[in-house]
């Protein structure tokens, strides 16, 4: 138990973090703040990527593969869609 | 190289994360935002390749070389009318990558390689991220479905379904009990896998396409939830602080969206609105021979002669693509002096923010999308409400307080306020909501019946000759 007590600090100030910073995002620029959070959530990648190559099992290996797949296409298309609706925002010309 | 630099590269990545979410708070940050979460992203990715349990590449490189292929065609062919798509199949994937992480994990343990010890702690996260994780990726898919027209998009209503949802819960959290009482088998972990996809489905299939704004934004945060629940499993604080960040961006859009229908969390997830539609006689009361129907020349007159105009997309501007005709129009009304401005409804279109990206997307300019508290005192002040393709948001009887309205109490535009109102629609049918609009029977309003589009271009083209 004693091993996770940072990590639960970590993610209960992280939660308070994110409302201050969220909560600043106007209702505008809402659907880029869906498909941003999208893309940094893709970030199970890190997670998969290790799982993947240890070459241990030919389950984990797929399950590897198919979650490197996954959370790739999540981070590369989340980062790429916002950033193509984000440069459609324009002031007055 | 050692795990104390790959968690200070981890630590920067979070930073850059935090940093590119704040750079969201203006429209003029927000491009580079972006880049710095993507930079927090690629140095993540790269330092993890450096991981000394590696041992094979292959598998690694071939998911990421196809993945990144399949997310650049996704991210630059679908149209922005279809994002909130997108979005619910990005969440989808999200949320089983995670899920996924927790399974390898779970059996990687079990077969005795890196994480060789599973600990309640461990079994306990492994449960809610198998749970968590599958639930919000089947229940994306149908969200996927429904707005891509594969699945019907009114709700389904299925009966005793409450029972039939509670009791697939009860046998999650049963096997989630098996799973930390007995560490020895992955064979639980598996079968939540199975119940939980199928609570998914159950639970998305019975909310109506309107709703979809509140249901995207819950499984945004479900999918950050399993992703921090994942983070616990394979111990990665990265996870575990981005993790976070997202289920606290899904959770409060989802309050925010709830708020802007008055209704509550649990009336969105189990109430089933939108499958009951009014009366025919409830609906002569309100229209009968009160609605003037009027055309686009004579619409065009009055626009012309306008100081002020405010127009009110809703979801039949993005069905119609009618946002190009209607800068167009823009462009013709304020040279001839008319001031011009759009209010945006926080549920209006299918995803939260969904009718600014499409108005960007056709170059109107950010300065002029007003949102609802804002711009809702100017009506006074305003000579021509036009409506494009909404009906609920502008529904006046919002204001009553009886109960049994699916929209009481919800905050409305408030276009009765202006000199006059245009609403451009199909016909008199009721929106979502299923009730009728006694706007389209006030005295100052007008309806120009047709398809939203190709009212629009009419509009411009009376407009061009006057």
């Amino acid at each position: 138990m004693e091993a996770y007590i940072p990590a639960l600090t970590i993610f209960a100030l992280a939660l308070f973090l994110g409302f201050e910073v969220i909560t600043k995002v106007p209702p505008l620029l809402h659907t880029p703040l869906m498909s941003g959070s999208n893309a940094i959530s893709g970030v199970s990648l890190v997670g998969t990527i290790v799982i993947a190559g240890q070459d241990l099992t030919t389950l984990t290996t797929v399950l590897g593969f198919v979650a490197v797949l996954m959370s790739t296409t999540c981070v590369v298309g989340g980062f790429m869609v916002t950033h193509r609706m984000l440069g459609m925002f324009r002031r007055k010309a | 190289m050692s795990q104390a630099i790959v968690n200070l590269v981890y630590l920067i990545s979070a930073v850059l994360f935090i940093l590119g979410i704040k750079g969201l708070s203006h429209p003029r940050t927000a491009v580079r935002g972006n880049l710095m979460g993507a930079t927090g992203m690629f140095i993540a990715v790269v330092v993890t390749l450096l991981d000394r349990h590696i041992v094979s590449f292959e598998v690694i490189i071939a998911g990421l070389v196809l993945g990144a292929l399949f997310g650049t065609i996704l991210a630059t062919r679908v149209p922005m009318t279809g994002v909130p798509q997108l979005v619910a199949i990005f969440n989808g994937m999200d949320a089983g990558a995670s899920m996924l992480v927790s399974g390898a994990a779970l059996e990687e343990a079990l077969s005795g390689g890196f994480f060789e010890e599973i600990t309640v702690v461990f079994s306990i996260f492994a449960a809610l991220a198998a749970l968590i994780g599958t639930l919000s990726f089947s229940g994306s898919l149908i969200a996927f479905g429904k707005l891509q027209g594969f699945v019907v998009e009114r709700p389904v209503l299925i009966g005793g379904r409450h029972v039939v949802n509670g009791l697939l819960l009860l046998v999650c959290l049963g096997l989630s009990v098996w799973l930390v009482v007995d560490p020895s088998t992955s064979l639980p972990f598996w079968l939540i896998v199975a119940v939980a996809g199928v609570l998914g489905v159950m639970l998305v299939l019975p909310i109506g396409g309107a709703d979809m704004p509140v249901v995207i934004a819950l499984l945004n945060a479900y999918s950050g939830l399993a992703a921090a629940g994942s983070g616990w499993v394979v111990s990665n604080n990265l996870l575990i602080i981005t993790g976070s960040l997202v289920a606290t961006s899904g959770f409060i859009l989802t309050a925010l969206m709830c708020k802007a229908m008055n209704r509550s969390l649990a009336n969105v997830i189990f109430g089933g609105v939108g499958a009951a539609v009014a009366t025919t006689r409830e609906v002569e009361d309100i229209y009968a021979g009160r609605v003037k129907s009027a055309s686009p020349e004579e619409v065009a007159l009055l626009m012309e002669s306008a100081r002020r105009v405010v127009i009110v997309p809703g979801y039949g501007m993005a069905v119609s693509q009618a946002q190009y005709a209607i800068r167009d129009l823009v462009n013709l009304l304020e040279p001839r002096g008319v001031e011009v401005e759009f209010a945006i409804h926080p549920v209006a279109g299918r995803m939260p923010g969904h009718m600014n990206v499409l108005l960007a997307e056709a170059n109107i300019p950010y300065e002029k999308l007003k949102e609802m508290e804002e711009i809702n005192p100017s009506f006074a002040q305003t000579d021509v409400a036009l409506v494009i393709g909404a009906n609920d948001v502008v529904n006046p009887r919002a204001r009553d307080a009886d109960p049994s309205l699916p929209i009481a109490g919800m905050p409305i535009i408030n276009v009765d306020q202006a000199r006059s109102v245009v609403v451009i629609k199909r016909s008199l049918s009721p929106g979502f909501a299923g009730i009728p609009n006694p706007l389209f029977a006030a005295d100052n309003a007008l309806m120009l019946f047709g398809d939203a589009k190709d009212m629009v271009v009419a509009l411009v083209a009376a407009l061009r000759e006057a």
